[in-house]
């Protein structure tokens, strides 16, 4: 259970999971973020105005499923680093997913990193599409991982190192 | 000589800092000390982001929130700050003694806020003095301020939040981290840093314990056992994990000797984390003109004593008559943002412990 191994069950996914009909429209946060705690900057990040908190601070954030798109601005914002980007429209067979990374070295567009679950067992090797600096200051990095369309709800990490070159 | 200070601050972190920019703010003069020779407390070494609402620099990492606190320190023409000054003694006539530059000083405030912070407990397991077994703070020096990579294969006591921060830590230091083992059947940090963790494959072991450690001269491993409900330890469950380091993040204690030796009122506290000062709604002690804001007066999130600092240091300021209007709407600001980041279930534990000091002040 996640309050004694650290690892979200699928009771616990299921509060967070979008529709199957609005994954398949396109990109979308997920807050894996399950636990009371005063904490908002999320809110405050998304400039679509699609996650919001009630009553105050100490509630888990919602996210809207019609008013995100998925822009990825809010991964690199969360404190906890518990906001992922899914976009089960990648392509016929892949999902895009999209996590927030701080270890070194950070993986290029185009090579391959060895995919992690929530708990930290090894998926394969999946393509990296994106590397982002979330900026001088922010200093966490976004990275976009194109993974089977079945490991997109499983794939929420990668290892740091070890990259390898092309296909 | 006596110095005669109308705003005395001792310690130079979160809530020390927050404290004095409050007071000056709203027109008082402040001395401000540090033992160590920079300011900044702990958050010089906190790199993760930290939590809470903007009004506490949420999102922000902790040593970035020090600097910026810092440099408006030094900025600001009505605080001067004293680093590698080392408060000795405050005696019943109101004196405070401070250890600077080998000098012996002495100084008359008018007003007293300690932000002393906290120290790390311990725990007692054979051997439990071999070198490589650390406190978690000192690692997270080591690391964070020494940039020397502290460990190649480290096991860690405590999975509250400094046990997985500093965890998270060590792993993006490049060091193995073997497992966290918790003594709790739960995780008592923010569960968020426990996930952070075990994606990276980290183990985190709840009902586990150090049994013993062992090494010639210096640590080579551990045996850890799993407890029982009871927390006895289960023959046959021992596990032998060869590591170099032990960091050990089993809770913080305050430091309220000062208040103590002021003559100020303390209690045990077990929320609290300890024998704290009792303390009123505006953080004041029993002794007229003494404040406590921050560790000191009961562990906490340093987003909390950064409100605590500027409650007592606004506080201070009304009392001394200073812009009075602002800094009681200020106080009043700082009290409900107080009672917004403790109202959640992770704030139970320190509204049992406020609720406790509220009873004790009306028995006396």
């Amino acid at each position: 259970m996640l309050i004694n191994d650290g690892i979200p069950t699928a009771e616990d996914l299921a509060k967070v999971l979008p529709s199957e009909e609005r994954l398949n429209k396109g990109p979308i946060a997920i807050t894996e973020c399950f636990q009371e705690i005063a904490c908002n900057p999320c809110v405050a990040a998304c400039p679509h105005h699609a996650i919001s908190m009630e009553p105050d601070i100490n509630a888990t954030p919602k996210v809207d499923p019609d008013k995100c798109i998925g822009c990825r601005v809010c991964v690199a914002k969360c404190p906890g680093l518990a906001i992922f980007v899914v976009d089960m429209t990648q392509s016929e067979g892949t999902a895009a997913v999209t996590f927030p990374f701080e270890y070194i070295p950070v993986p290029e567009k185009g090579q391959l990193a060895c995919g992690l679950n929530r708990a930290g067992e090894e998926m394969g090797w999946f393509p990296v599409l994106r590397a982002v600096s979330g900026g001088k200051k922010n200093l966490t990095y976004m990275i976009t991982l194109e993974v089977p369309k079945e490991l997109a709800m499983e794939v929420r990490n990668i290892k740091a190192g070890g990259y390898r070159d092309g296909k | 000589m006596i110095r005669d200070v109308e705003v005395l601050v001792i310690g130079g972190g979160p809530a020390g800092l927050c404290a004095a920019k409050a007071a000056a703010d709203s027109g008082a003069h402040v001395l401000l000390l540090e033992r160590d020779d920079t300011p900044g407390g702990q958050l010089v070494k906190q790199t993760h982001k930290f939590f809470g609402s903007e009004r506490q620099f949420a999102g922000t990492r902790g040593f970035q929130i020090g600097e910026m606190l810092v440099d408006e320190i030094n900025a600001h023409e009505n605080i001067e700050l004293m680093t590698d000054a080392t408060v000795l003694g405050m005696y019943e006539d109101g004196i405070v003694t401070v250890l600077k530059d080998e000098k012996h000083l002495k100084l008359r405030p008018v007003k007293t806020i300690i932000a002393t912070g906290a120290a790390e407990k311990f725990l007692t397991f054979p051997n439990n003095d071999l070198p490589g077994i650390y406190g978690a703070g000192a690692v997270q020096t080591l690391m964070n301020v020494g940039g020397v990579k502290p460990a190649d294969k480290v096991v860690m006591v405590g999975a509250g939040n400094i046990g997985l921060i500093v965890s998270y830590q060590m792993l993006q230091a490049g060091v193995e981290v073997e497992c966290v083992v918790e003594a709790l059947p739960n995780i008592g940090g923010f569960l968020v840093h426990a996930s952070k963790l075990r994606r990276a494959g980290v183990p985190i072991l709840t009902r586990w314990t150090v049994k013993e450690a062992y090494g010639n001269g210096k640590l080579e491993g551990v045996i850890l056992c799993q407890l029982d409900d009871k927390w006895q330890q289960i023959p046959g469950t021992e596990k032998d994990v060869p590591c170099d380091t032990l960091c050990l993040a089993v809770g913080l204690t305050p430091l309220a000797e000062l208040a103590w030796q002021a003559g100020a009122r303390c209690e045990y506290i077990r929320e609290l984390s300890g024998h704290v000062p009792i303390c009123d709604e505006n953080l004041m002690t029993t002794v007229e003109g003494l404040y406590c804001a921050g560790d000191v007066s009961g562990i906490e999130e340093a987003s909390s004593a950064m409100v605590e600092g500027r409650l007592a240091g606004y506080a201070v300021a009304v009392a001394l008559g200073y812009d009075v209007e602002n800094a009681q709407k200020e106080v009043d600001a700082a009290k409900a943002e107080l009672v917004e980041l403790r109202s959640g279930p992770m704030g139970g534990k320190i509204r049992a412990g406020i609720a406790k000091v509220e009873q004790k002040r009306g028995e006396a």
